[in-house]
């Protein structure tokens, strides 16, 4: 028997009242995580403080690091000596860590950050809930690349997409971030925590022998996980390198190669990858596509619009990036409009709008400042402009 | 006939598709390099076991991709921590971080302070080659009051950093200070460091022919001329005082405090008994 204590000793199997945030932290012990680094801020710090209780009992290491830098950097240290590795932050925290992202999707390295989105630019507002990070979480980063974006919508989602994460992260060797709106983060709910047995641990490959590849690929198949310390001689660098991790920085097609891999593996591999769900009137002829708090909102909107005559269908990216784009074509086919709502000025609508707008006219509507939530009557007062207008 | 290839070390601790390396003529990096390797080679016989963490810059080219072992190459100023997830996840390697001056007392200082402060069971050896050598030969926190590098043409008009001290002060478990003339010394100080647990700090000054010297001295020559005649042990600076212009060498500090490894360790034990404790 194990000194260290079991994750289902500390949370027997069952239903728990549970910030999304402490959600988040049980499906990472759930899911094998070992290691957390982090750094304090509002308003993932429940995470971080879930973590530095908990993961000493089951045999993990949680360390609190001099800045966001130090802890995405500590967890792809942790990552490459063979672990599963976490970290969690917000807003301008994620901004320090993009650096670091960039370089754990050149190395191929398999990590999972939790980013509960806060009002930004700047300090912004700590506290209060926004959706300002849905393009920076894709685009934040200088250079070619695609990294894998899951927006969770209540706490018992924050668990069963955390536990997702890291096998994706795995599967992949890619960064999979977590992208909750501080409203998902605090909101306390309902949920269910399943045992260790149910939950299903997709565990890394390693390489079979000394001349199969470290890094790069066809962007289809996967390059093994050559851990540190188990005699591969593995050469990680951020810098152009080959499949045996040689930085060959003067080569283009060197280059070329490893670029298209590490964008195809994402693209080519998004059927295994991508998810959704769509909810409301089989025969709607208006679209509401939302993400995190704001899919709760539009959820409640198709029984108000029942109530009102209006037949409405929700479309739900549940990864945010890849986008689930063929999906929400079909999705869009039998529509009058799409309206999407968010809070911020306007940013996932350009994805909805670039896959569907020879299709249907895309909406968008947005609320910023004060994290107060899109209340379902809102979308509904929008709805109708809408429809009298055309 | 021998060629520059053969060597006992290439194919055991350095590999072979590599060689002969990149760095320039009079450069001292590889200098530290064979000072390592037979640190090694006398205590251990491999490089197994070793994980080297490096970051951006000429000094973080000497484990990676020269050393055949398991080598990191980080972002700039990110191997201190990327070292510290390393040694947490498996504290059975033996971490090692080779990188410049410029690389982990500038951008990465931060790490730095911190990793001697939490006394993490890491062997830093930082090249203070006094200035950034591969992009140019700028002022780095190292430069000499008064040098002149391509970013302070008219001189230095900044005080540089007394990295052993300072890591002395923020709590580093061995301290020590050599430059590329004192070979000898630097190997017994490595052979040391490997053994010690918790936070271990070695500077070496080698300063860089290319870009720095071309800028201050006339000859390479008088560089180690300078370091033979300029340089002072650390218990006689302490006892007599330290002229104007000389370079402290030697031991700074040799600790025994538990390292952080050790510390977690036990705080994991103290958790789950509590946990134990308070379920009963």
């Amino acid at each position: 028997m194990s000194e260290f204590v079991s994750v289902s000793e500390i949370f027997p199997p069952g239903k728990y009242l549970l910030m999304g945030n402490e959600a988040a932290g049980i499906a990472a012990l759930l899911a094998n995580c070992k290691f957390f680094a982090g750094y304090p801020i509002t308003p993932s710090s429940e995470i971080m403080n879930f973590m530095a209780r908990y993961l000493p009992l089951v045999g993990g290491t949680f360390i609190q690091m001099e800045d966001e830098i130090g802890s995405i950097m500590a967890i792809i240290g942790a990552s490459w000596a063979g672990l599963r590795a976490m970290t969690a932050t917000s807003g301008p925290g994620f901004s320090l860590m993009q650096e670091g992202i960039g370089y754990a999707v050149m190395t191929e390295t398999p990590l999972v950050l939790i980013d509960v989105m806060r009002v930004g630019p700047g300090t912004g507002q700590a506290t209060k809930a926004a959706q300002g990070d849905v393009m920076q979480v894709r685009w934040g980063r200088h250079g070619d690349q695609e990294i894998i974006a899951i927006a969770p919508s209540s706490a018992q989602e924050m668990l069963d997409l955390t536990i997702k994460a890291f096998n994706l992260a795995d599967q992949f060797r890619v960064p999979v971030i977590l992208i909750p709106d501080e409203i998902v983060g605090h909101a306390e709910e309902i949920v269910r925590v399943p045992s260790e047995d149910e939950v299903k641990i997709i565990e890394r490959k390693e390489p079979e022998s000394v001349a199969d590849p470290h890094f790069g690929g066809d962007g289809i198949k996967i390059a093994s996980f050559p851990t540190l310390g188990k005699g591969f001689n593995v050469l990680v660098t951020g810098s152009t390198h080959n499949e045996k991790g040689y930085r060959k920085t003067q080569d283009p097609e060197v280059h070329r190669r490893l670029a298209w891999h590490i964008v195809n593996k994402i693209r080519k591999n998004r059927d295994k990858i991508v998810s959704f769900s769509i909810e409301g009137d089989a025969d709607a002829n208006i679209g509401i596509v939302a993400y995190g708090s704001v899919y709760r909102a539009a959820l409640e909107a198709i029984q108000i619009g029942r109530e009102k005559g209006l037949k409405i269908s929700v479309f739900r990216p549940i990864t945010l990036w890849p986008s689930p784009d063929r999906e929400l074509r079909k999705f869009a086919e039998n529509l009058d409009f799409i309206i999407v709502p968010e809070l911020n000025t306007g940013m996932y609508v350009l994805e909805v709008e670039r896959i569907t707008r020879d299709i249907v006219p895309v909406y968008q509507l947005n609320k910023i400042g004060g994290g107060i939530p899109i209340y379902p009557e809102e979308i509904i007062d929008c709805i109708i402009k809408i429809t009298k207008v055309k | 006939m021998t060629t520059e290839l053969d060597h006992p070390f290439i194919g055991k601790y350095l590999r072979p598709e590599v060689m002969p390396h990149v760095m320039c003529p009079g450069c001292g990096n590889m200098s530290i390099a064979n000072a390592f390797i037979r640190a090694v080679d006398k205590l251990y016989g491999s490089f197994e076991n070793f994980v080297f963490v490096s970051g951006i810059g000429c000094a973080a080219w000497i484990p990676s991709p020269h050393f055949l072992a398991d080598t990191v190459h980080v972002l700039h100023g990110r191997p201190i921590p990327v070292a510290t997830g390393i040694k947490l996840a498996n504290p059975n390697l033996q971490v090692v971080v080779i990188s410049g001056d410029g690389d982990l007392a500038a951008i990465g200082g931060n790490h730095l302070f911190h990793a001697a402060r939490r006394n993490i069971d890491i062997l830093v050896i930082l090249v203070n080659n006094y200035n950034y050598g591969m992009t140019g030969g700028q002022l780095a926190p190292t430069t000499p009051l008064g040098a002149r590098t391509i970013t302070t043409p008219y001189g230095n008009p900044e005080e540089p950093f007394d990295l052993a001290e300072l890591m002395v002060h923020a709590g580093a478990n061995y301290v020590a200070r050599w430059t590329i003339i004192h070979t000898l010394q630097l190997e017994s100080s490595f052979k040391k460091a490997l053994q010690m647990e918790g936070f271990r700090f070695i500077e070496v000054l080698s300063p860089c022919p290319t870009r720095y010297i071309r800028w201050n001295l006339e000859k390479y020559e008088q560089l180690l001329e300078f370091y033979k005649n300029n340089t002072i042990y650390v218990n006689i600076a302490r006892k007599k005082g330290v002229e104007e212009g000389k370079i402290v060498i030697g031991e700074f500090i040799v600790r025994d405090r538990p390292g952080y490894i050790r510390r977690y360790s036990e705080l994991r034990k103290k958790a789950i008994d509590l946990w134990r404790r308070e379920k009963e």
